[in-house]
């Protein structure tokens, strides 16, 4: 049977980072011990009503490998409730869902997220080994950027210029003159939409951390795909399974 | 104590199978359950050539359900058979072909490649609210589905299951078109059209902007439909709509289902199946009955 669990968590602690952003750890072993980064948990509401579990990325493993921390938005009212979760409060969760990053043995690596595409890139620079620039995109208000600072050089870029460089990742990096590394990101389409296409004008392998609506998160019901450039296996035709075979596809497995 | 259905000459261990669409051809789930388990499995819907589907975003949560317009994105039938049959084959569970097509001879082409396959019955889905041509124009007409299945009838080996859609004023007339035309079975329900707007960003929430609702928020109404199909012709009756435990399952037993269909609980809970067999079996044991077929349509 599979390394994936269903099952409960406990949160050991719940801190608001800044608006509407949280950052929740939880006491789940199983789970901790095979989890890697870019791969990501369903998490369970306890109001009936909303069936769907939420997707949330694995923002952190600790070192013990006995809790996981997810770092996410309160975009409705199920991230709502999940946000409302108290200290030593249970809390249903699966996982580790996904595949995660390809951890490739690179010497240079560039980091970006954007948005509430950055916790997971906290347990991916981690883990990787070699010279590190870490490019995070935020509307206005920062968030995690003293943890990552252990890990790299840090850019940041915002949309309204309060911190770091005015405009989006892609700004920032032309501004920073970065054009060499291995590319690990995470972000909404269009950001990642820019960063493939950076990729290719450098001549940069990248991988891509998807997003998209889904239901089961483990493959079957076929709502969370993307256009592949090859035909799937699964459906054999041009589409991949964000949840299963993603969520992190090297950039010229898929069109954006 | 027996948890043997029979259902068109083919019997089953237990009365529990997987609603279409929901389980896929059971190899994501194989990691959670043991297939073996379940009365039969049930595929998502096969057509003759590969069907890309609808695009993103396909699924919306609903209150108590969701909303989902994959639009039977499927590999065609050639790979299904390579593939996804030469995996069922290795479980000892029945198994049941969901076709669909946008034409009559596309159905047929289905049917005539399955024929001599190891497929145990076939469902013919002419109610899918997803798929504009063939699918939901067949289902919604009595003529239509008379027609449909006298011809599927005429090319098939397997008995044929017909899905019914609760998208029609009288769902009655539906059940006795399929029955007059030689259906040997009867699934129901489909999907209820429905739709959803997210309203910060005035759009419709799935790009197709209807969906098939599913999930308990719809169970009362397919209950209904079952007790109300049960009483009209004399089919057997595979029942659906937002089963997620063996109480659910129990209540379309109740009302004349003979066998039962695990559908979005499968994407919530991929336990599901499972757990619904063994609470039936436990209702059983508590209340003694000694034959789950004493509790088909039991109340009148």
């Amino acid at each position: 049977m599979a390394e994936i669990k269903k099952t409960k968590a406990v949160i050991m602690e719940n801190e608001l980072l800044c608006d509407g952003i949280y950052s929740i750890w939880l006491k789940e072993e199983s789970i901790a011990k095979v989890a890697k980064p870019g791969q990501f948990l369903s998490i369970y509401c306890k109001e009936g009503s909303r069936l769907l579990p939420r997707p949330i990325s694995i923002c952190e493993i600790d070192d013990e490998k006995t809790m996981l921390r997810i770092v996410f938005r309160v975009a409705g009212a199920g991230t709502n409730e999940i946000a409302e979760a108290k200290k030593m409060d249970e809390i249903e969760i699966m996982g580790p869902l996904g595949n995660g990053f390809f951890l490739e043995n690179t010497s240079n690596s560039i980091l970006i997220g954007g948005g509430i595409g950055i916790p997971p890139m906290l347990e991916l620079a981690k883990n990787l080994p070699g010279k590190k620039q870490i490019v995070l995109g935020y509307r206005s208000e920062t968030f995690l950027v003293d943890e990552f600072k252990l890990y790299g050089e840090v850019i940041i870029a915002t949309e309204d210029g309060s911190i770091g460089t005015k405009g989006n990742v892609i700004d920032a990096m032309r501004e920073h003159g970065i054009t060499d590394g291995m590319i690990f990101a995470c972000g909404p389409t269009p950001m990642l939409r820019g960063v493939k296409s950076f990729a290719s004008e450098h001549n940069l392998v990248a991988q891509l951390s998807m997003e998209e609506r889904m239901a089961c998160g483990i493959g079957a019901c076929l709502a969370c795909v993307c256009k592949s450039k090859d035909k799937d296996h699964h459906s054999n035709v041009n589409n991949k399974r964000v949840c299963k075979d993603g969520p992190v596809f090297y950039a010229d497995e898929i069109e954006l | 104590m027996n948890t043997n259905v029979t259902i068109a000459g083919v019997t089953f261990k237990n009365p529990v199978t997987t609603a279409s669409g929901t389980f896929g051809s059971g190899m994501e789930y194989s990691e959670f359950v043991d297939l073996n388990r379940l009365g039969a499995i049930t595929t998502k819907g096969v057509s003759s050539v590969p069907w890309p589907g609808n695009p993103v975003p396909r699924i919306a949560e609903t209150y108590g359900g969701m909303l989902n317009a994959i639009g039977l994105q499927n590999p065609g039938v050639d790979m299904f058979v390579e593939r996804d049959l030469a995996f069922l084959k290795q479980f000892d569970t029945k198994v049941i072909v969901n076709v669909c097509g946008k034409s009559v001879k596309e159905y047929v082409e289905v049917v005539e490649r399955l024929s001599e396959e190891a497929v145990d019955l076939l469902e013919l889905n002419i109610s899918c609210p997803n798929v504009k041509e063939g699918c939901i124009a067949f289902g919604q007409d009595p003529k239509m589905i008379a027609m449909i299945m006298d011809e599927i009838k005429r090319h098939a080996k397997q008995p044929v299951i017909v899905k019914l859609s609760p998208n029609v004023t009288d769902i009655t007339e539906m059940a006795k078109a399929a029955e007059a035309g030689g259906a040997d079975a009867l699934s129901l329900i489909n999907t209820l059209t429905g739709m959803k707007i997210d309203i910060n960003h005035r759009a419709f929430a799935i790009a197709n902007k209807t969906g098939g609702m599913s999930g308990p928020a719809v169970k009362p109404i397919a209950v209904r439909m079952v007790y109300q199909v049960a009483n009209a012709v004399k089919l057997p009756i595979i029942g659906m709509g937002g089963i997620q435990n063996a109480e659910d399952a129990l209540e379309f037993i109740m009302a004349g289902a003979t066998v039962v269909a695990v559908g979005t609980a499968n994407f919530i809970n991929p336990y599901a199946t499972v757990e619904v067999i063994e609470g039936i079996e436990e209702f059983m044991r508590k209340n003694q009955i000694s034959d789950i077929n004493d509790l088909i349509g039991c109340v009148k």
